[in-house]
C-alpha cells in the first residue's frame, strides 16, 4: 500500500460507495489476470471501459487500500515449508511474547485470537529444517510450547472470495 | 481437493521463486505489467510467461488477481472456525465446506489431543459477529453428525502481516 501519497484522501471506508464497476473489478476480476501483454485491455473490453479506466481505477483502489495488491496466491507449500502454529499465553505475558514471535523473520502472520489458544502464527521458511529450527527457537525463548498444526490437505478451490456488497447494485 | 503437497524443490527452480516474491508484491499496474516485470527481474519477457504459465499449470501458483483487503470493505469479523469431524469422512466433507462461498479457506490439520482435538479449519468472514455465526451455523448443519464439536476463534488483534518470505 502506498503511504503517504498526497493524492489520497481521508479515507473512511463505510461511506465509500462502490459502482457497478468497481464492485466488478473487486468481485469478478479477483479470479484471474490473463497471461497476455495487455492483460487490463483484456478485463476493460469485458468490463466495456477503457484499458486506462481499468489501470487507474486499480491504482485508485490499491491507494486507498481497498486491494492490497494485484498479485499472485500461492498454493500453500508450493514454495518452502510452512506451519501455522498457535499458543496459549497467559494475558499478563501475552506482549513479551507477541513481540518475541512477531521479531522472528520466518513468521509473517500473527494474530491474536480470543481463545485459551489465543496467538496464532504462520511461519515459513527455504525448508522443514530451517523451519523446525525457528520453532523451537521460538519455543525456547518464550518458554511456551507450540501447537504446530501443519497443513494436510487444502480443499479449498480458491476461485476468489465473494464480497457480499451491502447495496445492490447492477453489475454492468 | 488438493493431493498431498509435491516436493517443492523439484518444481521449482530459483528464478520461479524470484518471480512468485515479485508478483507476491504485486504486479506493476501500466499498460504492459508482463513487459516491466520482466525487466524488473533481467528476464526475458517470454520466459517470464512461459514460466508463469508452467506454475499456474502446475497449481504452484492459483491465480493472479486483485487481493481484496476484507477490512476496508466493510468486513470486521474474521472468524476461523475449528471441527473435531470424523476422520474417515473429513476428506469429503471438507471439500463441500470449502466450496461453500463464504469460505475462504477450508483446511485438514493435526489434532492435538487433548489440547486441540479440531481437525478441519474453515476461515469465514463477515461484517459481524452474527454473520459469522450464520455461517458457521450453515456449515454446522452440512457437517451433521460427522462432527463431534467445534468452535469459532475471533482475530482481536492483528500483531503482524507481511509478505510472503521465501528466505529465512
Amino acid at each position: 500500500m502506498t503511504r503517504g501519497s498526497p493524492r489520497v484522501q481521508p479515507f473512511n471506508p463505510e461511506k465509500r460507495e462502490y459502482d457497478a464497476f468497481e464492485q466488478a473489478l473487486l468481485n469478478d476480476w479477483q479470479h484471474d489476470l490473463p497471461l497476455v501483454e495487455r492483460p487490463f485491455a483484456v478485463m476493460a473490453e469485458k468490463l466495456g471501459v477503457s484499458e486506462d479506466t481499468v489501470i487507474e481505477a486499480l491504482q485508485a483502489l490499491q491507494e486507498e487500500g481497498v486491494i492490497s495488491r494485484v498479485g499472485a496466491t500461492i498454493k500453500p507449500g508450493s514454495v518452502g515449508a510452512g506451519t501455522l502454529a498457535a499458543m496459549s499465553v497467559p494475558e499478563q505475558d501475552l506482549e513479551r511474547v507477541a513481540a518475541l514471535v512477531s521479531a522472528r523473520p520466518e513468521v509473517n502472520h500473527n494474530y491474536e485470537r480470543e481463545h485459551e489458544f489465543n496467538l496464532w502464527f504462520v511461519a515459513t521458511a527455504p525448508d522443514e529444517q530451517h523451519l523446525a529450527e525457528a520453532l523451537a527457537v521460538m519455543e525456547q525463548e518464550t518458554g511456551y510450547p507450540l501447537l504446530d498444526l501443519r497443513l494436510m490437505y487444502d480443499y479449498h478451490l480458491d476461485l476468489g472470495f465473494d464480497i457480499q456488497w451491502s447495496q445492490n447494485a447492477t453489475k454492468s | 481437493m488438493n493431493a498431498p503437497q509435491p516436493a517443492p524443490e523439484t518444481l521449482l527452480d530459483e528464478r520461479d521463486r524470484e518471480i512468485i516474491q515479485a508478483t507476491q508484491k504485486g504486479m506493476p499496474l501500466a499498460v504492459e505489467p508482463y513487459r516491466v516485470l520482466a525487466q524488473q527481474l533481467a528476464m526475458p519477457e517470454a520466459e517470464l510467461k512461459e514460466r508463469l504459465q508452467r506454475m499456474k499449470d502446475s497449481g504452484a501458483i492459483r491465480r493472479i488477481a486483485a487481493i481484496p483487503q476484507h477490512y476496508a470493505l466493510g468486513i470486521r469479523a474474521n472468524g476461523m472456525s475449528v471441527w473435531d469431524v470424523d476422520d474417515r469422512l473429513v476428506d469429503e466433507l471438507g471439500k463441500q465446506v470449502g466450496e461453500l462461498s463464504f469460505v475462504s479457506h477450508s483446511y485438514r490439520r493435526p489434532r492435538h489431543r487433548p489440547h486441540w482435538p479440531y481437525n478441519l479449519f474453515a476461515m469465514v468472514h463477515g461484517r459481524n459477529r452474527e454473520e459469522v455465526e450464520a455461517q458457521v451455523a450453515e456449515i454446522e448443519k452440512l457437517l451433521g453428525d460427522a462432527c463431534r464439536s467445534h468452535d469459532i476463534l475471533y482475530s482481536s488483534r492483528l500483531l503482524k502481516k507481511t509478505g510472503l518470505r521465501l528466505r529465512g
